[in-house]
């Protein structure tokens, strides 16, 4: 399925203070979309909008052919969300959290299995209060996943992560694109961008300034000389 | 694509409440609001001579303040600490994003309060027994009335203070009010207030509940002027919260 998420000249602003300016891309089911740019570029505002916690103040957004803002629970159910602060209650334990979040759904992931693949067992008795930043990753990834989602929204999924962790969060993202899914993921790693995407978009000041596959937007250099030769003077 | 479809809203709302529930009871600093701190509160009354309650038997009134102390525990304290911090952790937009939904989450918070308060009831109200409580037969509707209506009020105002102002300070104003309403009508009857503070006690939800619970459960009676005192606060503070809570910190 073509365009399973679709951004046209989106504009967000909060005040006089402009996040997102006219910003447009999109990306398909079955591919993994790397979202790049300095801090301030307006990478999770996008995604906000996409995952329906934020409003447009123009232009459009749509998800598997739907505005996010104030979707249905059908709507919710086939999209996964990871927030950047990982949005899990402090005091309980991984395992029934997720089989909590499991229960908001139909027809979920097998939990255990879920947790096993991602290391959660080797934490199990920790609460959230009490984990390493890298092991609330893997539980807000796994809750992320719980849904079976057609739709993943992760931000910055492997921050704070050991490099084993990384490469363990990378082939799962890789199996959810396979399963069909349409992954789309904000990060500051161009070794996890080249690892993992097929298509990436660059944003700076607001403005998205490349968007293709990866080998259409580096070319013959590098992720990395592209991105600072595109967001060069646009940190803010 | 594969057939990723939402639990029924009722399942829903129900896995959300027994979560809710199965955490609030396993978290010890709120059992000791909940149930601990009115069990003391009923027993030091009960068997104490002071402060004076006022007509009636002694555990009658000192029973019927403790379930209003459990219900400004559970709807108010409580409700307002955890969503204070639920809000600041990203909880609440996390679930917004889930087949939950904000409504979803509303209504599992308001059933998994209505779930503490039922064991609140079971306790203490064995507790009261055990002491000699007898409560009016003809009171026991009514009192059921005024809980709910004195639930809903503390949870609107718990959501109005945990949606509008940082978790530090929910903590702080949640603690320091629950001490001060003690005084102010829910284990106190406003009539043995001096005079200037009995009147505002009696126009506060806590004065309104707590002598409420006291005319049904001790004289059997239909307090139509508290509960329209609750009702006018619930519906306040629920517009107020409907207006100005932040689903983020």
């Amino acid at each position: 399925m073509a365009g399973a998420v679709d951004v046209q000249e989106l504009r967000r602003t909060y005040g006089p203070v402009v996040a997102v300016d006219g910003a447009s891309w999109s990306a398909s089911a079955g591919t993994v979309t790397a979202l790049l740019g300095p801090n301030g570029a307006g990478k999770t505002t996008t995604v906000e909008c996409l995952e329906g916690l934020g409003r447009p103040t123009s232009g459009t957004v749509r998800v598997l052919g739907t505005d996010p803002w104030g979707a249905s629970a059908a709507h919710r159910a086939r999209v996964g969300v990871m927030l950047q602060d990982g949005g899990l209650p402090t005091t309980v334990r991984p395992l029934p959290l997720l089989r909590h979040l499991a229960a908001l759904h139909e027809r979920p992931r097998d939990v255990d299995a879920l947790a096993d693949r991602l290391g959660i067992p080797d934490f199990a008795r920790t609460s959230v209060r009490r984990m390493s930043g890298g092991q609330r990753q893997r539980v807000a990834l796994a809750a992320a996943l719980v849904g079976s989602p057609d739709v993943l929204f992760l931000d910055e999924p492997t921050a704070g992560l050991d490099p084993h962790a990384r490469l363990e969060v990378w082939d799962v993202v890789r199996e959810e694109a396979r399963r069909g899914a349409c992954v789309v993921m904000t990060t500051h790693s161009f070794e996890e961008a080249e690892r993992v995407a097929d298509h990436v978009v660059i944003m700076a000041a607001g403005r998205v300034v490349a968007d293709g596959t990866l080998d259409g937007v580096r070319g013959n250099r590098s992720l990395e000389d592209v991105y600072f030769e595109l967001t060069a003077g646009a940190r803010r | 694509m594969t057939a990723a479809a939402p639990a029924p809203p009722g399942r829903r709302v129900t896995a959300q409440a027994g979560f809710e529930t199965r955490t609030l009871l396993s978290n010890g600093e709120q059992l000791l609001v909940s149930v601990i701190l009115p069990a003391m509160a009923l027993v030091g009354l009960t068997l104490a001579s002071v402060p004076d309650l006022g007509p009636g038997r002694r555990v009658d009134v000192a029973a019927a303040g403790t379930l209003a102390l459990a219900v400004v525990s559970t709807a108010f304290t409580g409700q307002a600490i955890a969503t204070g911090f639920d809000r600041r952790a990203g909880v609440l937009r996390l679930l917004g994003t889930t087949p939950l939904g904000r409504g979803g989450l509303l209504a599992g918070k308001a059933l998994a309060v209505l779930s503490v308060l039922a064991v609140q009831v079971a306790v203490l109200g064995a507790l009261a027994l055990v002491l000699g409580w007898r409560p009016s037969p003809a009171g026991l509707l009514p009192a059921l009335v005024g809980l709910l209506l004195g639930t809903a009020a503390f949870v609107a105002l718990a959501l109005l203070l945990a949606g509008t102002v940082r978790a530090e300070a929910v903590l702080a104003l949640a603690n320091l009010v629950w001490v001060l309403l003690l005084g102010l009508g829910v284990l106190l009857p406003t009539s043995e207030l001096p005079a200037p503070l009995a009147t505002v006690a009696r126009l506060l939800p806590s004065g309104a509940l707590g002598d409420g619970l006291r005319a049904s459960l001790v004289d059997g009676a239909w307090p139509w002027a508290q509960w329209a005192v609750l009702l006018v606060w619930g519906a306040a503070a629920g517009a107020a919260a409907t207006r100005w809570f932040r689903w983020s910190d």
